[in-house]
């Protein structure tokens, strides 16, 4: 059997006495698109922390496409892009030299690093700015600069923290069109964690999340049955409000 | 991953390092001001008043300005290790840090590929503060030139080492100050930096023995007696000591399951 691509088992992590994840398990299957529902202080960018290994794991196991973070930390990392809700960018580098930086810290040469980097850039309609300072770029610019950068190694799944956090609405629409355009190209599995309902698709699996709770776990529409809802922010209300810890 | 993708990785690490020390000009030239000021006006003012009388590693009787020199070389080698502390706080707090911590390449490999970086800095540092004392008349022997470098790198990797050991307990940018006045200015001022330990020892008993337990001190002695192609067995020895236990703490401060950065949270992660 395939391991999904991202699997996580009795997950709970606590800030002192205060408890950010409680028992969290689900899995995102290979090739699909997940989404992350959770208010502010869910628990979202706390799970972010332990897959991205950056937090310790101390209860419960993590596994991205089967490679146990505790225990094949470098193979697990290998196969993970992540983009962070806050901005990870060198703003003194110009594009094109974070994204070498990120080739080098990934062991990919200087000459395979600028052909990827022209194909992505050019993915994300930035091919003319890869000699710009990032500092000069719009704040849509650098998201998709990130997003970019992080499918420089060619991950297998990519992880994105509230990614349309402090974009417009058109911005917010441009890029969830673009990871979408690009995970259907590159192949891989997304874990995209969000407040928003509204980035949500019909297609989509949802994991909601709530109080360090996962609330609820499927389909969009197997969400709309358990919950009886007629649309996602429906469901995520009723979800996070009945019951609620 | 192959000894070919750790080379392109250390590569690129040195690389954004010497980048960043490009970027910023004005760190260069502070660096290289902080000891001409010491060179030109303290030294000037204390050669009447202190004397130096003949000690190893020099064979004659010598110019205060020539004494303080490796003193002050160790000087920009601790500012340039407490920069780059300064600099590891900046990445957290901007992000950065993340994208270094999250390669899959070990994390012991990548701090120490910061280090490497770091201490490279210093010594390009070292040498243009050499090239300006040459033009003061501070002539150590050619060949000093070349013995040195071995002392700076090991000296290089010990501050830089403590400096990221520092840098995992700071937990903000403001907090920065109290490296200056907790750890920088006692370790230059209670070693053999400035005044030969002698001197110290007919003042004050305990502040010599401070003097004398105090890695910095060391630090300066290996360089001084580098500098004059000799070998200081128990400078050397303490140094690399110290460079071997800093070093570890760093990497036990930077373990996510062990260290500090473990017990409260990850480099400028959110909650």
């Amino acid at each position: 059997m395939t391991a999904p691509a991202l699997e996580a088992r009795n997950v709970s992590h606590s800030y002192g006495a205060r408890k950010a994840l409680d028992d969290v398990s689900f899995s995102v299957a290979r090739g699909a698109f997940c989404v992350l529902l959770g208010l502010n202080g869910a628990g979202k960018s706390t799970l972010f922390s332990l897959v991205t290994r950056l937090f310790a794991l101390r209860r419960g196991s993590l596994a991205v496409m089967g490679c146990d973070l505790q225990r094949e930390p470098r193979k697990a990392l290998a196969q993970l892009g992540v983009v962070f809700q806050s901005r990870t960018l060198d703003l003194d580098l110009t594009v094109a030299q974070n994204f070498y930086y990120h080739a080098a810290l990934h062991g990919i040469g200087k000459a395979q690093a600028n052909a990827r980097t022209q194909d992505l850039l050019a993915a994300v309609q930035l091919a003319d700015r890869a000699g710009d300072k990032v500092r000069n770029l719009s704040g849509g610019q650098m998201r998709r600069v990130e997003i970019a950068r992080a499918l420089l190694h060619r991950p297998r799944l990519l992880v994105l923290d509230e990614p349309t956090v402090g974009l417009d609405i058109g911005a917010r629409a441009d890029i969830l069109k673009l990871v979408r355009g690009l995970i259907a190209s590159e192949g891989m599995s997304v874990l995209w964690a969000t407040h928003l309902t509204d980035e949500v698709f019909e297609t989509d699996d949802v994991i909601v999340l709530h109080k360090g709770f996962v609330r609820a776990n499927g389909s969009v529409r197997s969400l709309l049955e358990q919950t009886g809802a007629t649309d996602i922010k429906d469901a995520f209300v009723r979800l996070i409000g009945e019951g609620a810890p | 991953m192959t000894l070919a993708a750790y080379a392109i990785c250390l590569k690129g690490i040195v690389w954004r390092e010497g980048l960043r020390f490009l970027h910023q000009r004005e760190r260069f030239v502070s660096a290289l001001v902080r000891p001409l000021v010491w060179l030109f006006i303290f030294a000037a003012g204390f050669r009447q008043v202190l004397g130096i009388s003949i000690i190893p590693p020099y064979e004659t009787y010598i110019l205060y300005e020539v004494y303080i020199t490796p003193g002050l070389l160790a000087m920009i080698q601790l500012f340039n290790g407490m920069q780059s502390s300064l600099s590891m706080v900046y990445d957290r707090e901007m992000g950065n840090m993340r994208v270094l911590l999250l390669s899959p390449f070990p994390r012991w490999f990548l701090l120490f590929g910061k280090l490497i970086a770091g201490t490279l800095v210093s010594v390009l540092q070292c040498y243009a503060y050499l090239l300006i004392a040459w033009l003061w008349d501070i002539e150590p022997p050619p060949l000093g030139y070349l013995t040195v470098l071995p002392a700076f790198l090991l000296v290089g990797l010990m501050l830089g080492a403590l400096g990221m050991l520092l840098s995992s307990l700071i937990k903000q940018l403001e907090n920065f100050a109290g490296v200056m006045n907790f750890v920088i200015f006692p370790m230059f001022f209670a070693s053999s930096a400035l005044y030969p330990l002698w001197r110290v020892k007919e003042g004050s008993p305990w502040v010599y023995f401070i003097c004398q337990i105090n890695p910095f001190t060391h630090a300066v002695e290996l360089i001084r007696f580098a500098l004059y192609n000799q070998f200081n067995p128990l400078a050397f020895a303490v140094v690399f000591g110290c460079t071997l236990v800093f070093m570890l703490g760093a990497l036990v401060a930077y373990d996510p399951s062990r260290g500090l950065m473990a017990l409260r949270g990850a480099p400028g992660a959110a909650a």
